[in-house]
C-alpha cells in the first residue's frame, strides 16, 4: 500500500511510570507493525545502588515507581533476606503482605479508571479513583505517607501496624467489596464495554510464553502463574486465596483478571489482619556477608525481580533490577498488530505500562512527515467509537 | 524435586560447578560455548520461564547469570557463564530463539559491552543512540567522567 503511515506514541509524560515510545505503522485503520523504544527515563538506578549502603538502597528502589512503590523494596528485601539467610520475624512477614496487597488494590483501581477513561467511560474513571482514595488514607494511617511508605527493610519492616488501626483497615477493605462487585457487574454486563474490549489486543498463550510475560498479562492469557503462589514469600502461603486466570488473552480478560484479583486481595488482607501474631518486627541485621541473593515478588503488574551481590562491605557490588513491564511491554509487538488505530490506545494500555504516554501521541503521514493527529485525538477517536456504539444500541432499542 | 533432578541429569558434565544457595535458588556454572544448548533445554524442552539475565563486571571477567524460573516447583535455576576476555567480550545470543531475551541482551550489550553473536536487533535500549562508543556504564575498570575534555564527542 502506498499510503503507509506511522503513529508515534510517547515518550514523555510526567505521570508515566516507565516512559516508552511506540511507533505504530498503520495501513488505513489497521496497525501493521509496531516498534517500541524505551529508555527515555533511564536513571541509572542499578549503578546508583552500588554507591549506597544496604539500608539506603531500600529507599532508593522505592523511588523507581511512584504507583506501586512498595514492589521494588519488597523484592529487594527478599533478595537481602535470601543473601543473609536471616529469619524474618513472623509479624513482619504479615505486615509486608498487607502493605503489598493494599498497594495492589490501589494500583488496579488506578488502572481501571484510566482504562475506563480511554474507552470513553469517564464515570468509571471518576468512580474508581474516588474509591481508591480511602486506600491511600489507610496508607497514611499506617506509614504517614499516601505513597512511598518506606515500610520495607532488610530483615523486617520499619513500622508496626498499631492495634487501634486494625479496625479502620478492616472497615476500609470491607467497604471496598460492594464497590468491586459493582465494578464487576458493570464491566461484565455492559455490552459496549464488551464490544470495545472482547477480542481486542489478543495475546495468545503461546505468544505469552514466548515473550515470558508476567502478572495479569500472563494470567489473562490462560497461564496460571503467580509468584505469590508459585514461589511463596511473605505470608502468602499462610492464607487462603485463589489465582485468577482467564483464557482469552484480550483486553476484556485483562480487565476481569484485575477486578477479580482485587477481591482476592481483600481476602488476603482480612486473613492477615486476623492471623498476624504479636512480637518483634525486625531481625536487626548487622553485617551483610559476602554472597548473592535473589528476590522476586508479584507486583501489581507482574513479577518484579532483584538480584543483589555483596562482597562483604556495606554496599552492593551489583544490583540488578527487572520491572514487570520490561517483559510485558515487549509483548505489545504482537498484541497490537492486526488491530485498528482506535483500539491501539486500550491495547497498549491493557498491560498497564502506565499509559499516560498515549496522551502525547501524534499521527504522522510518513510520506510528508506531517503531523495529522496528536495524543488527545487518539483518545478522542477511541471515545467516539464507544459513543457511536452506545448510540447504535439506543437506536435499536 | 523432579525437575531439578532432570536438569542436573541433562546438564551432566556441562555443569562445571553447582551451588545450592537454598532449596529455591540453584546456581549452575557452565562454559559460555554451551549457553545456547542449555537455554534451549531449559526454555524449550523443560518449559521454564525466562525471568531475566544479570551482567556482572568482576575482576575475573564479565559474568552473565541467566535466571530461569521454574513456576511449577517454585525454584530459580540460575545459569552462570564467565566471559574472561574483557577487551572483546563475546557470547552466543539466545535471543535468536527466545524473544523474551531480546531486550536484556541489548541492555547487557550497551551497559557492559558484551557482544551477543547472532542477536537479531542489537541496538541501544536504554541509552541514547549517540552514547560514546566503548564507554560501558556498568564496567568498573573504566573512567565514566564525560565532562573531561574530548571524552564526549
Amino acid at each position: 500500500m502506498s499510503h503507509k503511515v506511522f503513529i508515534p506514541i510517547g515518550p514523555y509524560h510526567p505521570l508515566q511510570e516507565e516512559p516508552e515510545f511506540f511507533r505504530l505503522y498503520v495501513e488505513g485503520e489497521k496497525v501493521v507493525d509496531i516498534d517500541i523504544v524505551i529508555g527515555y527515563m533511564h536513571r541509572g538506578i542499578e549503578q546508583l545502588s552500588e554507591t549506597k549502603h544496604f539500608d539506603q538502597v531500600a529507599f532508593l528502589v522505592e523511588r523507581i515507581c511512584g504507583i506501586c512503590s512498595t514492589s521494588h523494596p519488597f523484592a529487594y528485601v527478599n533478595a537481602m533476606d535470601d543473601l543473609t539467610k536471616v529469619e524474618v520475624p513472623e509479624r513482619a512477614l504479615y505486615i509486608r503482605t498487607i502493605i503489598a496487597e493494599l498497594e495492589r488494590i490501589h494500583s488496579h483501581l488506578l488502572w481501571l479508571g484510566l482504562a475506563g477513561h480511554f474507552i470513553g467511560y469517564n464515570t468509571v474513571w471518576m468512580w474508581s479513583w474516588k474509591y481508591r482514595e480511602p486506600v491511600l488514607d489507610i496508607f497514611e494511617l499506617i506509614s504517614g505517607n499516601r505513597n512511598h511508605y518506606a515500610m520495607m527493610k532488610p530483615g523486617g519492616v520499619r513500622r508496626d501496624i498499631k492495634d487501634q488501626d486494625i479496625p479502620k483497615i478492616k472497615k476500609c477493605v470491607d467497604d471496598l467489596v460492594p464497590v468491586l462487585d459493582m465494578f464487576k457487574g458493570a464491566v461484565m454486563d455492559d455490552p459496549v464495554i464488551q464490544a470495545r474490549t472482547k477480542g481486542v489486543g489478543v495475546l495468545t498463550k503461546h505468544q505469552a510464553i514466548a515473550y515470558s510475560v508476567v502478572g495479569p498479562t500472563a494470567r489473562a492469557s490462560g497461564i496460571k502463574a503467580d509468584i505469590r503462589k508459585d514461589h511463596p514469600y511473605g505470608a502468602y502461603d499462610r492464607v487462603d486465596w485463589n489465582v485468577i486466570t482467564q483464557e482469552d488473552g484480550d483486553v476484556f480478560s485483562k480487565l476481569i483478571v484485575r477486578v477479580l484479583e482485587m477481591l482476592e486481595s481483600v481476602k488476603i488482607i482480612r486473613q492477615c489482619l486476623d492471623k498476624m501474631p504479636k512480637g518483634s518486627i525486625d531481625a536487626n541485621l548487622k553485617d551483610i556477608p559476602e554472597g548473592e541473593g535473589i528476590g522476586h515478588i508479584e507486583a501489581p503488574r507482574g513479577e518484579c525481580f532483584h538480584y543483589v551481590k555483596s562482597d562483604g562491605t556495606n554496599r552492593p557490588i551489583r544490583h540488578k533490577i527487572r520491572a514487570p513491564s520490561y517483559m510485558n511491554v515487549a509483548s505489545n509487538k504482537v498484541s497490537a498488530v492486526g488491530g485498528t488505530i482506535s483500539d491501539a490506545a486500550i491495547t497498549l494500555a491493557a498491560v498497564d505500562p502506565c499509559y499516560c504516554c498515549t496522551e502525547r501521541t501524534a499521527v504522522i503521514d510518513r510520506s510528508k512527515d506531517k503531523k495529522i493527529m496528536d495524543g488527545w485525538d487518539l483518545i478522542k477517536l477511541s471515545q467516539e467509537k464507544t459513543k457511536k456504539m452506545q448510540e447504535a444500541r439506543q437506536g435499536n432499542e | 524435586m523432579d525437575n531439578l533432578k532432570e536438569i542436573k541429569k541433562r546438564l551432566g558434565k556441562k555443569a562445571l560447578n553447582t551451588k545450592e544457595h537454598s532449596e529455591k535458588r540453584i546456581y549452575f556454572d557452565i562454559d559460555k560455548k554451551d549457553i545456547v544448548e542449555v537455554a534451549k533445554l531449559l526454555f524449550k524442552e523443560m518449559g521454564l520461564r525466562f525471568a531475566t539475565a544479570t551482567g556482572v563486571d568482576t575482576p575475573k571477567g564479565i559474568e552473565i547469570i541467566y535466571h530461569f524460573a521454574d513456576d511449577k516447583e517454585g525454584k530459580l535455576i540460575n545459569i552462570r557463564v564467565l566471559i574472561e576476555d574483557k577487551k572483546k567480550p563475546e557470547i552466543d545470543s539466545i535471543a535468536k530463539f527466545m524473544k523474551a531475551a531480546e531486550w536484556i541482551e541489548r541492555e547487557i550489550w550497551e551497559l557492559l559491552g558484551v557482544n551477543f553473536i547472532g542477536h537479531p536487533d542489537l541496538r541501544h535500549l536504554l541509552l541514547i543512540d549517540d552514547w560514546p562508543k566503548e564507554d560501558f556504564p556498568l564496567r568498573h575498570d573504566q573512567d565514566h567522567d564525560h565532562n573531561k575534555e574530548g571524552k564526549h564527542k
